[in-house]
């Protein structure tokens, strides 16, 4: 009996229930120091000086400036396309480009010391112009990096514009659509701490979702040995994309170097609001065509993506949306330019889907645009564009290579879950009465990528004394419960109960490589590491039997269901997991019951649809999402509790994007949104219930035929939503909705259909 | 400093605190309660939600001085050994809780909603925690948490 | 965020609470805290001395006192939500209490503290404007009544003389009212809130972040006791208001909310 594809409640839990989480705040750190950071107050200006008189006349404080930094700057990632001369000192010196930039570190006994220390500390800013929008921005008129030239940060696609893209079409429509730029808000504000041991040896404990490459970025960053640099992820309360290493984590392992003691640090949440990378932030011009019949025949996408004052990861993700953009569609003829732009505002990289949510909000609003112009259904408009069935692997002439799916056979699965004629007639019926209560519905079709760019992920498998397993895996989970369901995938390779397998991550010391948990390529990659890893163990521990049974290995087999060797076609002698442990154990050989496994693979390609019914007060402007029915296939399900859990948490982040979060700056770049009051956040109370509806084309890519499913909610709500609102608002000459679309967004929209 | 005694999970404790110190400092940094979170710092987020009398309270807008005298539950005193609280294993069981950080304060929360309101709606679940924020669920199981734990009867 | 230093008393008594108040200007009182401590926190205000009421327990009370009905500065939100005596005569207040952020904040939120703060935004403000309820302090030279009125003079700054502490609120018993307010999300403060109620036989109507205090909707009400049907009346609602410009909300957006909320509340009452 497999114990795969069963809601295995998690393993994890009973710390976390009981408040027994080892955040990295809550670490024990005998005589560590304080760490609070000095921000800049202004969004653009040239710092004259740092005077420090006021805050170290303090008891036990210190406090370092730009000047003292002898490491740094950062570059932006070495990835194609990207401007690298666009470095981030590690503490401003020169200038502060956005508000939030470190100006100054203080080192304290105790946290509030710090906090009173950091308010005396003067710094002396020259104010200089702030450029905000991106598109001030590609006006180079104001440069944030004057040696550089340009404000141009990354370039993806291609300027160059075919004229006759669009010859053919009956019907072409343009609109602009921005996908609004948010903060990550993982509940855990970062958390960084470090000690240098007697032995030279750092040992640094951060709240990231990538232990591994922080070890490798922070050692080459200090000029270290990676050997000479422990990294600890413990327990990580969140992290969507956001928690990578930054300038922070440096800098406390920089001053635990030049202190000579432990040193830790915590943001707050307002500290947070600034200094955590932000994300999407972009902006789409898109154009589509097809025939009156509704076939899309062409679609060209022009992306303006503000990457914040640094580029870090954001400014390239719009190649990531180019590779997305076609959709579920069989679009013949894409067109996409990029560019990403440098702004005094908080830098932006990954937030949960990263370059893939701007895409399916492009695509499905620039269908449904298509749709109403023709006066046609948007599903019936869909099901002409699909990719059929049976046309996988199917490659996108924006090169995405899917490798399965059934995009229609997921439309008619949601449309039926939703009851979507009834839906119809509701509204019709509603619309009728009149009334300031209205209905829409709104569709969303999507694909997503994951394990976007090739990854390797590292699995190990080791057999204990007792005969128990312990799996160490390079993904990191941070909420997506690897410890179950790489138990679960380990247990049954090897036919054992789950609650004898272990599963180890995080700590760089004993986890021998990783890349971390991002991308939602964990279960696909590590996972299928950790299978083949226990595979071979099986292989091991079948030769060891071999040799005590004195038989060959081939005739030695695993009853899974008993976790038991024998050889094959002879129930007895047989030995269970922990006698065959203890035998090798007293002969010295239980180090053979240990395998290690790379797994690489390419990407996969989940996908799914997504109806969304909104209730819109057409007096206020006040949505309320009634119903989001979702249907999101990733395959394979290993835990499908856990499954439904990463899709629930998706869909609330696109349902927030959608009709309530926005980060908003100032025309100075201070910014408006930088606490949880200002900043729209929803509860239990903004939000209804999800219909998740399940469904599982599986990918012949790996053996456990699983995609990742972490951002795919995500990806289907947000546009679906937006959908239904403006299916609420066409009767009002409405056809276009800023997100979040929701209160005034709504309301001036119907203001100026009225006019 | 100022003098103060309450108790904390039933224990009785004394301990000489500045009246700056709020209540969630003082229960992680000076009891090495660490099951309260920090979240926010303008009371939104209910990770550091506790019990103050039976009611449920943000620890981040309490100043200990404000709790001397008191009687305080934190996370850490609801289970019964290895027993987890109703409420706790709800939790578990129908999988409300990802990377746990808001945890302790929606459990903490819940018990004070169930004792007010034993028997609630949907709705009067959603709004009894829209003091509790959490980026990892989207809601949905922990309201299927609330609704099995009042089934349970706590 | 930790707050700035301050020293730390304990009042017995109102009257001792009077007196501690006098030992230092930038001295503030304590009672639920949901509206100070938070600027503590984030360090926009930074008293030297707290003097902490929280205890008098001898203001917390709801009492019928005949045609008004009294109630302790320090009842707490929760309290007011679940009173018999104000669901029966005042139902408004509870209405709008269980409103007022989450269920932790309205453990702890008090009547006195939140309409002491004078900020436009609180929901119970502009309920005791709308009712000319009649404001009990006490202070150095003993007890006055500020009438609702007159006691919101800006935003944030209120008729309390430096010394004095608020003890009692008196509303009148109503015949019908009511409290809507649009929010972002529902912990938020109100984007725009409008009391409305009959009080003696009068229809009396309030405005919540619709300028630098509460406001009564005077056009509104007038059109009201001249005959005007809702509609046409509310369509007054934004006269002689300044409401602000913010992430949640422009002042154009208020307005018009105001105008539709005023509406619906006239509709209701």
């Amino acid at each position: 009996m497999s114990i795969l594809g069963n809601r295995v409640l998690r393993k994890e839990d009973p710390r976390f229930l009981r408040g027994e989480g080892s955040y990295v705040e809550n670490l024990p750190l005998e005589g560590a120091l304080n760490v609070t950071f000095v921000r800049s107050l202004f969004a653009h200006a040239r710092i004259g000086g740092v005077d420090t008189t006021a805050a170290e006349a303090l008891p036990d404080v210190q406090v370092f400036t730009g000047a003292d930094i002898d490491v740094g700057p950062l570059g932006p990632p070495p990835l194609p396309g990207l401007e690298q001369g666009m470095k981030r000192p590690l503490v401003a010196v020169d200038v502060a480009r956005f508000v939030g930039d470190i100006v100054a570190i203080v080192v304290s006994e105790g946290r509030a010391a710090g906090e009173d220390a950091a308010e005396l500390v003067l710094v002396d800013y020259d104010p200089l112009q702030a450029v905000v929008r991106p598109a001030d921005s590609v006006k180079d008129e104001v440069l944030l990096f004057p040696e550089v030239g340009t404000n141009v940060a990354g370039r993806s696609g291609s300027p160059e514009h075919d004229e006759s893209l669009f010859d053919g079409c009956d019907v072409v429509v343009s609109d602009t659509i921005v996908s609004q730029r948010m903060a990550p808000c993982p509940l855990e504000p970062r958390s960084a701490a470090a000690e240098v041991g007697p032995d030279g040896r750092i040992t640094a404990w951060f709240s990231t979702q990538t232990p591994h490459q922080d070890r490798m970025v922070l050692a080459m960053t200090l000029g270290l040995d990676p050997a000479d640099v422990r990294v600890i992820a413990p327990d990580v309360g969140g992290g969507f994309g956001a928690k990578m290493l930054g300038a922070e984590e440096i800098l406390v392992v920089w001053l635990a170097r030049r202190t000579g003691r432990p040193v830790r640090w915590t943001e707050t949440r307002s500290e947070s609001m600034v200094a955590l990378p932000h994300g999407r932030a972009q902006r789409a011009d898109y154009t589509i065509g097809g025939t009156r019949d509704g076939k899309v025949l062409a679609y060209r996408l022009d992306v303006l993506q503000d990457s914040g004052a640094y580029p870090v990861l954001g400014a390239f993700l719009p190649n990531l949306t180019a590779l997305m953009a076609s959709g579920v569609y069989a679009i013949p003829r894409i067109e996409f330019e990029g560019r990403s732009v440098v702004t005094n505002t908080t830098p932006i990289s990954a937030f949960r889907g990263a370059g893939r949510p701007e895409a399916s909000q492009a695509i499905e609003r620039a269908l449904d645009a298509f749709a109403a112009e023709l006066e046609l259904d948007p599903a019936a408009v869909r099901r002409k564009n699909f990719i059929p069935k049976d046309a996988f692997p199917y490659t996108t002439v924006t090169h995405a290579a899917y490798d399965s799916g059934d995009y229609e056979g997921a439309l008619d699965l949601v449309l039926r879950s939703a009851g979507y004629d009834d839906l119809r007639a509701e509204q019709r019926q509603r619309r009728e009465q009149g009334g300031a209560k209205q209905l829409g519905i709104g569709l969303s079709s999507y694909v997503e990528i994951t394990n976007g760019i090739d990854e390797t992920e590292f699995g190990e498998v080791e057999i204990t004394a007792d005969g128990g397993a312990i799996v160490r895996t390079g993904s990191f989970s941070h909420g997506q419960g690897h410890e179950t369901t790489f138990a679960m995938i380990a247990a049954q390779q090897l036919g054992l109960p789950i609650e004898q397998v272990t599963v180890h991550k995080g700590d760089t010391d004993e986890i021998a490589k990783g890349t971390g948990t991002y991308g939602s390529k964990s279960t696909q990659i590590g996972g299928m590491a950790a299978r083949l890893a226990a595979d071979d163990v099986v292989e091991r521990a079948k030769q060891l039997v071999a040799d005590y049974f004195e038989a060959s290995p081939a005739d030695i087999a695993l009853d899974h269901a008993l976790g038991r060797f024998r050889v094959v076609d002879a129930p007895e002698p047989s030995l269970s997991w922990p006698e065959l442990a203890a035998r090798a154990a007293a002969d010295e050989r239980l180090g053979e019951l240990k395998a290690a496994h790379d797994f690489k693979s390419s990407p996969t390609f989940p996908f799914g649809a997504h109806v969304a019914v909104v209730e819109v007060d057409v007096e206020t402007g006040q949505v309320e999402l009634l119903r989001l029915v979702a249907v999101d296939d990733a395959g394979t399900l290993i835990n499908p509790l856990v499954a439904e859990g990463q899709v629930h948490g998706g869909i609330a982040t696109g349902v927030a994007q959608a009709l309530y979060e926005q980060v908003v700056y100032d025309d100075d770049g201070n910014p408006l949104t930088s606490t949880f009051l200002g900043y729209a956040f929803p509860s239990a109370a903004d939000l209804p219930l999800w219909e998740a509806v399940e469904m599982e084309t599986p990918t012949p890519v790996n053996a456990l035929g699983a995609k990742g499913i972490g951002e795919s909610g995500t990806i289907g709500a947000t546009p679906a939503v937006l959908n239904a609102v403006l299916d609420a608002l066409a009767p009002y000459g409405v056809r276009h909705v800023d997100m979040p679309a929701n209160g005034e967004n709504v309301w001036r929209a119907i203001q100026e259909a009225k006019a | 400093m100022t003098r103060i005694a309450l108790t904390v999970n039933g224990s009785h404790c004394e301990a000489d605190v500045e009246p700056r110190q709020l209540l969630a400092y003082f229960l992680r940094e000076q009891l090495e309660l660490k099951g309260t979170n920090i979240g926010c710092d303008t009371s939104s987020c209910g990770a550091c939600t506790v019990l103050l009398d039976g009611e449920s309270v943000k620890s981040c807008t309490v100043f200990a001085v404000q709790a001397d005298g008191c009687d305080v539950t934190t996370v850490e005193g609801l289970a019964d050994g290895d027993e987890l609280h109703p409420v706790q294993q709800a939790f578990h069981e129908k999988h409300a809780l990802q990377c746990g950080y808001c945890t302790p304060g929606f459990v903490m929360a819940t018990v004070s909603l169930l004792k007010e309101n034993p028997n609630p709606s949907e709705e009067e679940i959603r709004h009894g925690l829209e003091g509790n924020l959490c980026r990892c669920t989207g809601y949905h199981n922990i309201v299927r948490a609330v609704q099995a734990a009042a089934r349970a009867g706590t | 965020m930790i707050p700035a230093a301050f020293e730390y008393e304990r009042a017995g008594s109102v009257d001792e609470a009077v007196s501690l108040l006098g030992r230092d200007e930038d001295a503030k009182l304590l009672a639920g805290g949901h509206s100070l401590i938070p600027l503590l926190r984030l360090r926009f205000a930074r008293p030297s001395l707290l003097v902490d009421i929280g205890r008098l327990d001898e203001l917390r009370y709801v009492r019928d006192d005949g045609d008004r009905i009294a109630i302790g500065a320090l009842t707490r939100h929760a309290e007011l939500v679940r009173d018999p005596l104000l669901a029966q005569h005042c139902a408004l207040i509870g209405k709008a209490a269980a409103g007022i952020g989450d269920p932790q904040v309205r453990h702890r939120g008090t009547i006195g503290g939140s309409i002491a703060h004078g900020d436009p935004a609180s929901d119970l403000a502009t309920i005791v404007l709308t009712l000319d309820a009649e404001l009990v302090v006490r202070g150095p030279s003993g007890e006055r009544t500020i009438s609702a009125a007159e006691f919101f003079a800006g935003m944030f700054v209120t008729a309390l003389a430096p010394q004095e502490v608020l003890t009692e609120i008196r509303v009148p018993k109503v015949q019908a009212g009511t409290y809507l307010k649009i929010e972002r999300r529902a912990q938020d403060w109100a984007t725009v809130g409008v009391a409305a109620a009959r009080v003696d036989g009068r229809v009396q109507v309030g405005l919540t972040s619709m300028g630098a205090t509460p406001l009564r909707a005077q056009g509104v009400e007038a059109a009201v006791a001249g005959g005007a049907p809702p509609a046409d009346a509310a369509a007054l609602a934004a006269d002689g208001t300044m409401p602000p410009s913010d992430v949640n909300g422009s002042a154009e957006y208020r307005a018009d909310l105001a105008r539709v909320l005023v509406r619906r509340a006239l509709e209701q009452l």
